[in-house]
C-alpha cells in the first residue's frame, strides 16, 4: 500500500516535469499561429483560430527547401568524410603500435582540448587567402574539427577486434584496403552509428562556423537563415515563431523514429 | 602496419592533413599573432606581451570573464543537481520512464541558437503576459538587466543540458546492482541511507565526468548567448567567447582578440587537463 502511494507520487512529479519540459515548444507552436495582436492579448493559451500564413510567409522567406537541402548536404557529405577518414586513421593507428603511431594518436586527443574561437581568427585568415571560404572549405573544415573525437572512439572499440583477422584476410590475398573496407569497416558497424549521431547533431546545428565561412553564398543552413530571418523580424514574433517552428520539425520527426539510437549513442559518446 | 609502410601514412594522410590544416597551424598563427599588431590587413609588427598587459586594464574583457565564470558555477551546480534528480526519477519503478527519458533529453537535438530564440520570447513576452496577469512584479521585464539576463541564461542551460547530464548519470545508476539495494533494504536501511551508502559511492566517478563536461560546456558558450542577449543590456551578459567574436569580426582588432583566444583557450585547457588528472589518479586508487 505504501509502496503503490509513493510509485503514484512520482508518476505525478514525473508528468508535471514532462509538461514543464515541454511548455516552451508549446508555447513556440500555438503562439506561430496566431495574429501579431492575439499574441499579445492571448498568449498562454491556444489561438482563437488557427491561421497558417505565417508559415507560408516564414517558408518562403527562409527558402526551406533549398536551406534545408543545404543543410542535408553540408551534413551528409562532411559525417561521410569524418566517418570513413576517421575509421581508416584509426585503423592504421590501432594496428601499428609503434612509439610514433603513440604520438599521433595523442596528437589527435590533445587537439580536442581546444577550443573553437582559439583558432578560428587564424583559420578564416588562411582559408581565405587560399580562396577556400567555400561550401568545399567547410566540409575539409568540418573533417578537421570533427576527426579527433571519432579517431579517439574508433581507436577505443578497434582494441576489440581482433588482428588474427586481419592476418587471415591478407593471407587470402586481400591488400589493407581491401582488409579495411571488407573486414574491418563493417564490424565497426555499432560505433560507426555513435560517432555518426555525434557529428550529425554537432554539424546540423552549427551557427558560428559556417557563419564565418559560407555565409550569404547561397548555401545557408538552417541555423544562419534563421538567424537573418530572426533579425529581420525582431519583433514580429508570429513570423519568427513560425520560422522557428518549421526548423524544429525535421529533427523531431528524425527523433521520433531514431530516439534510442540517438540516446545510445550521446551516452556511449560521453561515457567512454 | 609498419611506420615505413606507404599505406600507413595514406590512410593516416587525409585527417593529419585537415588537422594541420584547420587546427593545428591556426593555433601556431594565433599563438604568434597575439604578440603582434596585427589588423588582418596590414603586415603584422612584433609589439612583445603589451596585447596580453592590456587585457588586464580592459574593463570589458574582465567584466566578460567574471561573468563567464559565475554563470559556469551557476550552470554546472542547477545541471548536476536536475540531472541526477532527474536520472534517480526515470531509473526508478515508475511507468512512464521511457518517455519521460525522451522528452527530458528533447532539447539536447535542437540548436543552441534556435533554444536561446525560444526563450527569448518566453522570457520577453510570456513571462511579461503572466505577470500583467497576475501582478507578480519579478515576471516583468525579463532579460533587460544583467540579473534577469543571467539567470535566464541559466535557465536556458539547465533547461537544455540537464537531459544530457541526466542521460550520463543513468548510465552510471544502471550498474548499481539491484540485490544489493534490497539486501540493504532488508536489513532495515531507508531510502536516503541507502542513497547515501550504496548508490552515491557507485555513482560517484559519473559526477566527474558530468561536472567537468558542464564546466567546459558552459564556458565555452556562445550560440545561446548571441540568440538570448545577444550579450546586453550594454554589454553586461556578454561572455568570453562572444567577446572575441566580436573584438575580431565587429571591431576588427585581431590581434587582441587573438590574445583573449589565447587566454581562452588556456582557462578551457586547465579545466579539461584537471579532469584527466583527477580521472588518472583515480584509476590508481581502484
Amino acid at each position: 500500500m505504501k509502496k503503490s502511494g509513493k510509485r503514484w507520487m512520482l508518476e505525478i512529479i514525473g508528468l508535471l516535469l514532462a509538461l514543464l519540459w515541454i511548455s516552451p515548444f508549446y508555447l513556440m507552436i500555438a503562439n506561430a499561429f496566431k495574429t501579431k495582436r492575439e499574441i499579445f492579448t492571448n498568449t498562454m493559451k491556444l489561438p482563437e483560430t488557427f491561421t497558417f500564413d505565417n508559415f507560408v510567409q516564414a517558408f518562403e522567406e527562409l527558402t526551406f527547401l533549398q536551406t534545408f537541402m543545404n543543410s542535408v548536404l553540408v551534413t551528409f557529405l562532411s559525417v561521410a568524410i569524418i566517418l570513413f577518414f576517421s575509421a581508416m586513421a584509426a585503423y592504421a593507428l590501432s594496428r601499428n603500435g609503434s612509439k610514433l603511431s603513440n604520438i599521433i594518436f595523442f596528437v589527435f586527443v590533445a587537439a580536442m582540448l581546444i577550443p573553437f574561437q582559439s583558432v578560428m581568427i587564424p583559420l578564416v585568415t588562411i582559408f581565405g587567402k587560399a580562396n577556400a571560404l567555400n561550401f568545399y572549405g567547410l566540409i575539409f573544415m568540418y573533417l578537421g574539427f570533427g576527426c579527433s573525437l571519432s579517431i579517439f572512439l574508433y581507436h577505443g572499440a578497434l582494441k576489440g577486434i581482433s588482428k588474427s583477422l586481419d592476418e587471415a584476410a591478407t593471407i587470402d590475398g586481400c591488400n589493407r584496403l581491401q582488409v579495411f573496407w571488407y573486414i574491418i569497416f563493417p564490424l565497426l558497424k555499432p560505433i560507426t552509428i555513435t560517432v555518426g549521431i555525434l557529428n550529425v547533431i554537432w554539424i546540423w546545428n552549427d551557427f558560428l562556423l559556417p557563419s564565418l565561412v559560407i555565409s550569404g553564398d547561397g548555401t545557408d543552413t538552417i541555423p544562419l537563415k534563421l538567424f537573418l530571418f530572426f533579425g529581420q523580424y525582431t519583433k514580429q514574433w508570429h513570423l519568427a515563431l513560425a520560422g522557428l517552428t518549421i526548423s524544429i520539425i525535421p529533427v523531431i520527426i528524425a527523433y521520433f523514429f531514431a530516439q534510442k539510437q540517438i540516446i545510445k549513442g550521446v551516452s556511449d559518446g560521453a561515457v567512454k | 602496419m609498419r611506420n615505413k609502410d606507404f599505406m600507413f601514412w595514406l590512410f593516416l594522410a587525409p585527417v593529419l592533413f585537415a588537422l594541420g590544416t584547420v587546427v593545428l597551424l591556426p593555433l601556431i598563427y594565433g599563438i604568434f599573432y597575439s604578440f603582434t599588431d596585427w589588423d588582418g590587413v596590414n603586415a603584422a609588427e612584433f609589439i612583445g606581451v603589451k596585447n596580453y598587459v592590456e587585457l588586464f586594464s580592459d574593463q570589458g574583457f574582465l567584466n566578460s570573464l567574471w561573468f563567464t565564470f559565475k554563470f559556469s558555477i551557476a550552470s554546472v551546480i542547477v545541471i548536476n543537481i536536475m540531472g541526477l534528480g532527474l536520472a534517480m526519477l526515470v531509473t526508478s519503478y515508475i511507468k512512464s520512464k521511457n518517455v519521460l527519458r525522451t522528452i527530458f533529453f528533447m532539447p539536447n537535438l535542437i540548436g543552441g541558437l534556435i533554444l536561446g530564440f525560444i526563450w527569448q520570447f518566453i522570457f520577453t513576452k510570456v513571462f511579461d503576459a503572466v505577470g500583467r496577469a497576475t501582478g507578480i512584479e519579478w515576471l516583468q521585464g525579463w532579460l533587460s538587466d544583467s540579473q534577469t539576463g543571467f539567470w535566464g541564461m541559466v535557465i536556458l542551460m539547465s533547461w537544455q543540458m540537464a537531459g544530457y547530464i541526466m542521460i550520463i548519470y543513468i548510465a552510471y545508476l544502471e550498474n548499481v546492482p539491484k540485490d544489493l539495494l534490497e539486501a540493504a533494504e532488508i536489513d532495515g536501511a531507508n531510502g536516503w541511507q541507502r542513497f547515501r551508502n550504496i548508490t552515491f559511492p557507485l555513482v560517484m566517478p559519473a559526477f566527474t565526468v558530468s561536472l567537468f563536461l558542464t564546466l567546459s560546456n558552459a564556458f565555452k558558450i556562445y550560440d545561446q548567448n548571441l540568440s538570448l542577449t545577444n550579450g546586453g543590456p550594454f554589454d553586461s551578459t556578454k561572455m568570453v567567447a562572444m567577446d572575441i567574436v566580436q573584438t575580431a569580426f565587429q571591431l576588427n582588432q585581431m590581434a587582441e582578440a587573438q590574445a583573449k583566444a589565447v587566454i581562452f583557450f588556456i582557462i578551457v585547457a586547465i579545466i579539461s587537463l584537471t579532469q584527466v588528472y583527477i580521472n588518472k589518479k583515480k584509476e590508481v586508487e581502484m
